[in-house]
Formats: C-alpha cells, sequence, structure tokens
C-alpha cells in the first residue's frame, strides 16, 4: 500500500484509505504541527513549559522545535498549533514590543502584551492565525500571571492553563493538583516553585506516554524577578 | 405448492441498512451534528524477514484510537497454526477477527486431514475473504510460517492483493522499516542476524513513526517450532513521576451512601496480572 503525501488530509492526520467515489480535494492553507504548552502562575515566579517535538501526519519533523519564546525579562509566550502562523505571530509581536519601547521608553508589561495579542488576533478574524497562545510572567506588582488565548483572541488571567495536542489530558491534573478541585479535606498549601518544577515535569512525562504529537524533550523557562531561566528534561523518543 | 420461509435466511456480507440514517445524522441540523465513533487503529510497524533456518517477525506494541494511545503494550503478532503466524496492521478489531477465524477453520482443517495446514492455505483463506469484503475489512497482514514445503512469508492487503516475498514491512511505519530491511537483508541469513535486522526494522518504525512505539515482539518460526519472544526488547523510556500522586482516604466527598447486601459464597478464587508496559 503506497503511502504518499495524498494520504495526508486537511490537518495533517492520516485520513481512511477508501474509495468513496470522486472527491474534491482542496487546498488547506493550515497543518498541524502538535506539541503542548502549559503555564503556572506562582506567588512571586511564573512557568512556561512546552515539549520540543514538530510533527506533522505521523512523521516528525523535528525533536528539537520549542515552543516557548522569551519576550521580555519578565514574560514568555508559549505557542502551539500550526508552526508556520507561530512563527508569524512571535515575529510580530516581538516587533511590536520594539515599536513601544522606542515610543513609551519602558517594556511592555505582562498584562499590556496580553491585551495587545488579543488585538492582533481577533485583526485576522475571518482567516485566524491557527495558533494556540499562552502567556507566562510577571504582573507589575511581581506577582505570577497567566493569560490563555483561543485562536481568535479571547482571553483570561488564569492561575494555570494547558494548551495544545495534550491539553485535555493535562488540564484535569492540574485542576485537580493545583486548583485543589474535587478533593476534600485537603490542606490547599500555596504551590512553591520547586513544588511546580516538579508536578510540570511529572505532567509532561505522563503526557508523553499517551499523547503521539508529544514528546522528545521538554523545556521550561522559569520567570523570577532575577530573570528568565531554562531546563530541559528528556522525554519519550518513540 | 410454495414455501414461505419463516426466517430471512442469513445475508452474507456487511449490512448496510444504517447507512443512509447514518449519513442523515452526520450532515444533520445545524446544530446536531452526531459524528460516528471512530474504530481504534493500531498504527503500527510490523515486519518480516526469511532466513536459513525458518520465519522471524516482528512488531511494535501500540496501539492508537487518532492520536491517543489507547494501548501500551498490544499484541500483534496472533496465533493462526502451531506453524504459522500472523503480524496485523490497521483496525485492530479487524486484525483480531480475520486472525482469529482463520485460525480456527485451520484447526478444524487439522482436525479433518490429520496434517498440519499449508502457509498457502491460511493466504488463500484471507485473500478470498477480503476481496468478497471489498476493502471493508481494514486488515493488513503479514503471515509467515514453516511448513513441509518450507518457509514462506506473504503479506495479504486489505482488498485481498498478496505479495510473497523475503522480507516485508507493513503498517503506517513501513517506510522507515522497509528502509533498514532493504539496506542490510541477505538470503540465508543465521538466527541471530536474523533478530537483529527485524529488531532494528520495528526500532526505525518505532522511532520515526508516531503511530509506533513501546516494545518489541519477536516471533522466530522454524520447523523445531516456534519461539514467541514478548517482549524482545522493552522500550529503554522508562521515566518515572517523581511526585507520589495517591489520595487519603476521605478525599472524595461522598454525597449519598446505600448499601444492598448480596447473599453470596465465595466459591473460587483467581488472580489475573494485566500485561503493562512497564513502568506506571
Amino acid at each position: 500500500m503506497m503511502m504518499s503525501a495524498q494520504a495526508y488530509g486537511d490537518k495533517g492526520k492520516m485520513k481512511e484509505y477508501h474509495y468513496t467515489g470522486p472527491v474534491e480535494h482542496k487546498f488547506s492553507p493550515y497543518a498541524f504541527n502538535g506539541g503542548t504548552v502549559l503555564a503556572v502562575a506562582g506567588e512571586d515566579f511564573a512557568l512556561v513549559a512546552s515539549d520540543t517535538r514538530l510533527s506533522e501526519g505521523y512523521s516528525i519533523h523535528s525533536r528539537d522545535s520549542p515552543k516557548c519564546y522569551k519576550l521580555t525579562d519578565t514574560t514568555v509566550i508559549g505557542c502551539s498549533g500550526f508552526h508556520g502562523d507561530c512563527l508569524t505571530l512571535t515575529k510580530i509581536i516581538e516587533a511590536r514590543l520594539k515599536m513601544y519601547k522606542h515610543s513609551n521608553n519602558k517594556n511592555m508589561t505582562s498584562g499590556a502584551i496580553a491585551a495587545m495579542l488579543s488585538t492582533i488576533l481577533y485583526g485576522r478574524r475571518f482567516f485566524p492565525y491557527y495558533v494556540y497562545n499562552i502567556i507566562g510572567g510577571l504582573d507589575e506588582e511581581g506577582r505570577g500571571a497567566v493569560y490563555s488565548f483561543d485562536p481568535v483572541g479571547s482571553y483570561q488571567r488564569d492561575t494555570y492553563k494547558a494548551g495544545g495536542s495534550a491539553s485535555a489530558m493535562l488540564q484535569p491534573l492540574l485542576d485537580n493538583q493545583i486548583g485543589f478541585k474535587n478533593m476534600e479535606n485537603v490542606e490547599q498549601v500555596p504551590l512553591s516553585l520547586e513544588k511546580a518544577v516538579q508536578l510540570v515535569k511529572d505532567v509532561f512525562i505522563s503526557a508523553a506516554e499517551r499523547d503521539v504529537y508529544t514528546g522528545d524533550a521538554l523545556k521550561i523557562c522559569i520567570i523570577t524577578k532575577e530573570g528568565v531561566r531554562e531546563e530541559i528534561v528528556p522525554l519519550r523518543k518513540d | 405448492m410454495a414455501l414461505s420461509y419463516v426466517l430471512e435466511p442469513a445475508v452474507s456480507g456487511f449490512n448496510f441498512e444504517n447507512s443512509t440514517r447514518n449519513i442523515v445524522l452526520e450532515n444533520g441540523s445545524e446544530e446536531g451534528k452526531i459524528k460516528a465513533p471512530k474504530p481504534m487503529k493500531t498504527g503500527t510497524t510490523i515486519a518480516g524477514v526469511v532466513y536459513k533456518d525458518g520465519v522471524v517477525l516482528g512488531a511494535d506494541t501500540r496501539a492508537t484510537s487518532d492520536e491517543v494511545v489507547a494501548d501500551k503494550m498490544c499484541a500483534k503478532i496472533h496465533y493462526i497454526a502451531p506453524n504459522i503466524y500472523c503480524c496485523g496492521a490497521g483496525t485492530a478489531a479487524d486484525t483480531e477477527k480475520t486472525t482469529d477465524m482463520l485460525s480456527s477453520n485451520l484447526t478444524i482443517f487439522s482436525m479433518n486431514s490429520g496434517r498440519n495446514p499449508r502457509v498457502v492455505m491460511a493466504v488463500n483463506i484471507l485473500q478470498d475473504m477480503l476481496f468478497r469484503y471489498r476493502g471493508m475489512i481494514g486488515a493488513h497482514l503479514i503471515l509467515g510460517g514453516v511448513d513441509c514445503t518450507g518457509s514462506h512469508l506473504y503479506t495479504v492487503g486489505p482488498y485481498g492483493s498478496i505479495d510473497k516475498v523475503p522480507y516485508l514491512a507493513m503498517g503506517s511505519g513501513k517506510l522507515p522499516a522497509m528502509g533498514i530491511l532493504e539496506d542490510r537483508f541477505k538470503g540465508n541469513m543465521d538466527l541471530e542476524e536474523a533478530k537483529a535486522l527485524v529488531s532494528d526494522a520495528i526500532h526505525a518504525g518505532i522511532m520515526s513513526d508516531l503511530g509506533s512505539g513501546n516494545n518489541i515482539d519477536l516471533c522466530v518460526i522454524t520447523k523445531e517450532g516456534v519461539d514467541y519472544i514478548r517482549p524482545h526488547r522493552e522500550s529503554i523510556y522508562n521515566y518515572k513521576r517523581q511526585a507520589k500522586y495517591k489520595y487519603k482516604p476521605g478525599t472524595t466527598p461522598v454525597l449519598t451512601k446505600t448499601v444492598n447486601q448480596l447473599e453470596l459464597e465465595l466459591v473460587h478464587e483467581t488472580v489475573q496480572m494485566m500485561e503493562t508496559a512497564g513502568s506506571s
């Protein structure tokens, strides 16, 4: 059975190989490149983590393509979805950050970046950027902040959020471990940096077991008042 | 005198009564589009090689349901006869049932004739059935066995096509596996070489294909007997979670409690261990 590019459907996933009669093929401007991102906000820190696998259909394009991009000393953005749009969107955001710095002589705050991203995304309401964004950083008071977006710009501030292909597997676990949901008689200890990093590593190990698009390596960007620090942890490569 | 059947004779082939209804449901009204449940595919790498004394078959152990791994320790090398085994790729239910049915038929044949079945018989039965179902049964199989006429390796496609070659790979990971086989295959290899080749071919499929993964199973068939090695090579990725995620009793809120006593007598107790892929 020949496996050609025609075996891949619109979203880059394998399609059913049955003859169903004459089919009209359309060019799709989007592809799904996989990947998972996760952000957690603490008392005085924020974490943005992503896996580093870039895939299309059942193939791997790259094992070293992280999805977190550092914007300023206090903000990191995680983008997953269609890699072409992720790259263009981050270029646009970086250009706008420079423009703001030159006009206003100060760096953009996390909240300001989030608001700006929302308008950038809505500007393409009728041909969206196929990107799931999560911004993690420190707000003006030095507290951790996480802003999660949908592809057309709707956003809200959260304590923790998972996005991308394994988001449905990660989000319930975070709801339980960080939000203490569905539990009684549990001491609600505020999350420390060490515990948060440990949780993120464990959660990605589990995601890599069950999601085929997540794996290879995990990159965690830790944002504190000292700046942005990176940690890289290996994940399953199969 | 006209005979009337009380019971409708069983119609062979698939029953397409519900297909018009399904189309209506799927295309339905704007609010209520209902999607049909997708069958679980194995998204696999399987391979086989004929060597000096027999046949070596290999398979990975991952079964996927779209992008989620449904089974990490799935058994893809199925028993057909004492001297014939079959690797299956494609829709999991189809490969299971087709190979089961084939195995039953060959057992009946063995009992009737007192002979071990030949590999060509298995191939012909499969080809016949799959062609008759016009590709609706999504079974991509690699059949290998040793009989009185020698060692044979066949592939049977879902539409009923067959191919008889000394080395084969099938499944979503067939292209990387075939690359390894094309590079290193030679005739009349010895056992260790053949096992290493099949194992490396499956490994290439596991690393390059997202639908294949976890462990590698091997099955060596010779005139003397069968060596089913499960697993031959375990996945080297056993990253364990660091923290403990256990919950104390009383963590889940209990809203109501009703107790129905059952009058039961314990007659027999057995324990069967689940086959899991190594780590938690």
